[in-house]
């Protein structure tokens, strides 16, 4: 079978799911999509079943944290998905609240999700309804913060030797 | 007791009241045993010698790479990535430059390209030795190891040469490498290629025909292309699988494109051929060191870094003679780049699979977040639920040829 173009890819998904998913370019090759949290399964089950774009591959599942952006905005998981066949990866984001941040499980589509969905959980977070074992994997059982989250500094933030500011940054 | 007595198999009570639950045994495999080569925790529901259930711990050596990264200057990174997987750290210290100039946009000389394919492959040398020389001894097979072993640490001494250190590499810079190799790199790059083929073949002689190691691994956790998958699998491992997925040849880097190499697939998923796939892999590997060897030979400059003087940094003579490189120097190690504001996303193919970086800039001199695509904590996913029914002999041997290091799965 001839392999697809990354435009196919879009042409695509603007066929099927109209404007529900914001096509957002192809920076470095990756096609990037932006959707709304309602839709996510929906769109990475028809990305993963379509008898041609075939994207049987989840690369990876992630967060990003952006506190300075509106308030529904600030959590940001970012899904990479690859077609192995046609060789074409494509990066899903979902913008959720920060606060209580909720999203539904792609563990229905990959066992895989599983650890991805449970590192993030640890690290933002970020609830996944629908998720077998949503526990903490990396961090210990009793800690009480989600430790990526760009509210818990790096360092003991008494320290005053290490400031930007005395560089000029 | 006499229930243990009177009973012939273990789903087949002989007393109406029997409760198979009962008579489990909890075992705590790990975090400490010589079995697991690293700190891996698994707690098990044993009945007799077979795994009922198991539940993997992991997180013993977190040390919260990706939240450190933040905070560290593009260049203060590298070391990060030697301390994942530790058996081949130069592939992910290159990974991550290669990621930086993907960023920076930065086009590296064809000479550069190769040198780095050649300390790419004597990693993966040189992590296939650790990992197929562990399955033998986990298999009762010590002498094999013992074969290999010497040659691994002759690729360390070519590390030694080319960048000074040995397990935690921090070789190369964003932009090419320190230095050139020595005259002494070369020449025991050369001698590589000369001692090992001998050295594999024996330890091929030892262990491919050997019925006992075959009786011991053919058929064990035996993994279908489907599963693997949808776990996620990458590497060998998936590659054993019969899936010919491999990062060099499917989104070539640092110039794979221009080399001739199979990819060797499996048929059965299972602990054999796992360890046939990793030994196809070396002497495929020894193939690109001998083609990147001939092609450096007809490259007539002798160019080891880009010409990027914003990002690299200048030879430290010139710093002290030079007020230019002085001034880049300073910045540089200050951490004062304009990168632009983009996201990367760089895969290379990893000793045991898809090593990725994602890479968010936001200006400054920091990774607004960098997230490693850690293949070892993806493959290890599905072995507690692989173990299911499992001996607990055969368990150890199908997590030895998972190939699963602490350092990366836990980060």
């Amino acid at each position: 079978m001839d392999k697809i173009d990354i435009n196919k890819v879009g042409a695509k998904l603007e066929e099927v799911f109209a404007d529900k998913v914001q096509i957002q370019g192809e920076p470095q090759g990756i096609l990037q999509l932006q959707v709304d949290k309602k839709y996510i399964i929906e769109l990475l089950g028809f990305l993963k079943n379509d008898p041609e774009l075939k994207f049987i591959f989840l690369t990876d599942i992630t967060a990003v944290h952006y506190p300075d952006f509106e308030e529904d905005q600030q959590m940001c998981v970012v899904y990479h998905i690859h077609s192995l066949e046609n060789n074409i990866r494509v990066r899903i984001k979902v913008f959720i609240n920060g606060d209580n941040p909720t999203i539904d499980s792609a563990t229905v589509l990959w066992n895989g999700a599983n650890w991805m969905e449970r590192e993030t959980f640890d690290f933002f977070g970020v609830k996944f309804l629908g998720h077998p074992d949503l526990r903490r994997i990396l961090n210990i059982d009793e800690l009480n913060v989600h430790p990526m989250r760009k509210e818990y500094p790096l360092e003991d933030p008494n320290r005053v030797d290490k400031k930007d500011f005395y560089f000029g940054r | 007791m006499s229930k243990h007595i009177t009973r012939i198999t273990p789903n087949q009570p002989v007393y109406e009241d029997y409760d198979p639950q009962e008579d489990l045994i909890t075992l705590n495999l790990g975090p400490t045993h010589p079995a697991t080569h690293g700190v891996f925790q698994n707690v098990l529901q044993v009945d007799g010698e077979r795994i009922v259930s198991g539940v993997s711990t992991i997180g013993y050596i977190h040390r919260a790479f990706e939240k450190i990264a933040e905070h560290r200057p593009f260049y203060q990174i590298t070391p990060l990535t030697d301390r994942l997987n530790y058996c081949s750290s130069p592939i992910n210290n290159m990974g991550w430059h290669m990621t930086v100039e993907k960023l920076l946009d930065i086009e590296i000389p064809k000479r550069v390209q190769y040198m780095r394919v050649i300390v790419m492959e004597l990693a993966r040398i040189a992590d296939h030795i650790i990992c197929n020389g562990i399955l033998g001894v986990d298999t009762g097979a010590f002498s094999g190891f013992l074969y290999v072993l010497q040659e691994r640490e002759f690729i360390y001494e070519i590390y030694e040469e080319i960048c000074g250190a040995r397990l935690t590499t921090n070789i190369g810079r964003i932009g090419g490498f320190e230095r050139d190799f020595n005259d002494v790199a070369w020449e025991k790059i050369r001698e590589f290629l000369k001692r090992f083929p001998p050295v594999l073949k024996e330890f091929e002689e030892l262990f491919v025909r050997n019925r006992i190691f075959i009786e011991r691994t053919s058929g064990v956790a035996s993994v279908t292309a489907e599963e693997a998958l949808s776990y996620s699998w990458t590497g060998p491992i998936l590659r054993a699988c019969g899936i010919d997925y491999d990062v060099r040849v499917q989104e070539p880097y640092s110039g794979y494109e221009d080399f001739d190499f199979d990819i060797p697939v499996g048929t059965t998923g299972d602990v054999y051929d796992r360890f046939m796939v990793r030994n196809e892999e070396m002497w495929q590997s020894l193939r690109i060191i001998e083609q990147a060897l001939e092609k450096i030979d007809k490259i007539p400059t002798q160019e080891f870094y880009a010409d990027v003087p914003d990002f690299y940094l200048p030879p430290k003579e010139q710093v002290y003679t030079n007020m230019e490189a002085l001034i880049y120097h300073f910045k540089i190690v200050m951490g004062e780049w304009d990168a632009p504001k983009k996201e990367v996303y760089h895969a290379v193919e990893g000793a045991n699979g898809e090593l990725g970086f994602y890479l968010i800039h936001e200006g400054g001199r920091s990774p607004y977040r960098l997230h490693f695509r850690r293949p070892s904590f993806i493959n290890y996913q599905m072995y507690a639920p692989m173990s299911r029914g499992m001996m607990i002999s055969d368990a150890i041997i199908n997590m030895s040829s998972l190939n699963v290091i602490a350092g990366e799965l836990d980060a």
